[in-house]
């Protein structure tokens, strides 16, 4: 049950830049009415944001030009073809798992 | 007026059905995501040499599981703590984001309530809550809660794990566990496209597209947090801006 000083203060550190941006808007919106461009322009942040972290995990970052992931694109496929088919969060992350250890495995 | 009535005791019934445990129960799917990159981000843990109890800590108070990723390896690395918590605050100004876009949501709520739902916000509650309001669903604190508490819990018991097993399971790659976070972001956005009216269903392809291009592009200039988060400011403006 050791908590190493500097480990605990990074942890503490970290732990308030996390939930500082998770509450904000939490705290502020409720008083304030948002201007219509706004809720628009939030309506389109969940696509633009999961496509991002997806695209996220596919690329690798070079000291020139970024590069593209082929292993990792190789398990996606399979993966987004399960999502479509199931329409099943539970089923497409068992499938992605599946699919990452089978091709870690064989390459 | 007695139609009005009606109205009335049917939203209360709806909203009524809304349960804690409902939430819960909606939570169920994502979990396996949680359990596998909770105990992927706890053995990472105690290859960076931290003791299940800090391990324990580091879920508790930050939980986020990409944030933890990096500041393991970063404290493998002996980053400088500065450097370790400036990293950390720009891969989740994300999480700005998606409060911005649920908040709206929860305005009737008190403030410590809002508060509460927004400290326990994560990328799978975010994309399941989003699921229900793209849907013209109702959301409320006590579903918002079942689903947040059941994520925070299994998420801290996953890392726990995770550091536990961490000595003797070596490589968490192997098993493929680092893409369950991957694969359910896939399923939220997939589930999210499912959703929508056939008619925006080209408005939001385009939009994808321009997001891929985006992070790709951006990923050469900023580091791989910061792309991911100026693609989507950029790429939901171009959304509002082009909607018909």
């Amino acid at each position: 049950m050791k908590v190493d000083l500097t480990v605990f203060l990074i942890i503490v550190g970290c732990a308030l830049v996390t939930i500082i941006p998770r509450i904000l808007p939490f705290a502020i919106i409720r008083r304030l009415q948002l201007p219509k461009p706004f809720t628009k322009w939030l309506s389109y942040i969940p696509v633009c944001l999961l496509t991002a972290l997806v695209v996220q995990g596919a690329i690798r970052q070079t000291d020139s030009i970024p590069a593209i992931n082929g292993l990792h694109l190789l398990i996606m496929l399979p993966t987004l073809f399960i999502a479509m088919k199931t329409k099943s969060l539970l089923i497409t992350v068992i499938t992605g798992v599946l699919c990452a250890a089978l091709v870690r495995l064989i390459f | 007026m007695g139609s009005d009535i009606k109205s009335d005791v049917e939203y209360i019934h709806t909203n009524e059905a809304l349960t804690f445990m409902q939430g819960v129960k909606d939570c169920i799917p994502t979990l396996l995501g949680y359990i596998g990159i909770g105990i992927a981000a706890g053995v990472i843990g105690t290859s960076a040499h931290l003791s299940i109890f800090e391990i324990g800590l580091l879920s508790a108070l930050v939980y986020a599981g990409a944030s933890q990723f990096i500041i393991c390896a970063m404290l493998v690395a002996m980053s400088p703590p500065s450097a370790i918590i400036a990293t950390t605050f720009i891969v989740n100004l994300r999480h700005f984001l998606m409060s911005a876009a649920l908040a709206p949501h929860f305005t009737s709520y008190s403030l410590l309530r809002n508060v509460g739902i927004g400290a326990l916000l994560t990328d799978e509650s975010f994309g399941v809550a989003s699921l229900r309001t793209s849907k013209g669903l109702p959301i409320n604190d006590r579903w918002m809660n079942g689903l947040n508490v059941t994520a925070y819990i299994t998420w801290i018991m996953a890392c726990m794990a995770g550091g536990w097993i961490g000595s003797w399971i070596g490589n968490s790659e192997a098993l493929g566990l680092d893409f369950a976070l991957t694969a359910m972001f896939l399923a939220l956005l997939v589930l999210q496209l499912a959703a929508l009216p056939s008619s925006k269903l080209r408005h939001y392809l385009f939009l994808i597209a321009c997001t891929i291009i985006a992070v790709y592009i951006l990923s050469s200039f900023f580091s791989i947090y910061m792309a991911v988060l100026l693609a989507t400011i950029i790429c939901a403006a171009i959304g509002a801006v082009t909607e018909k």
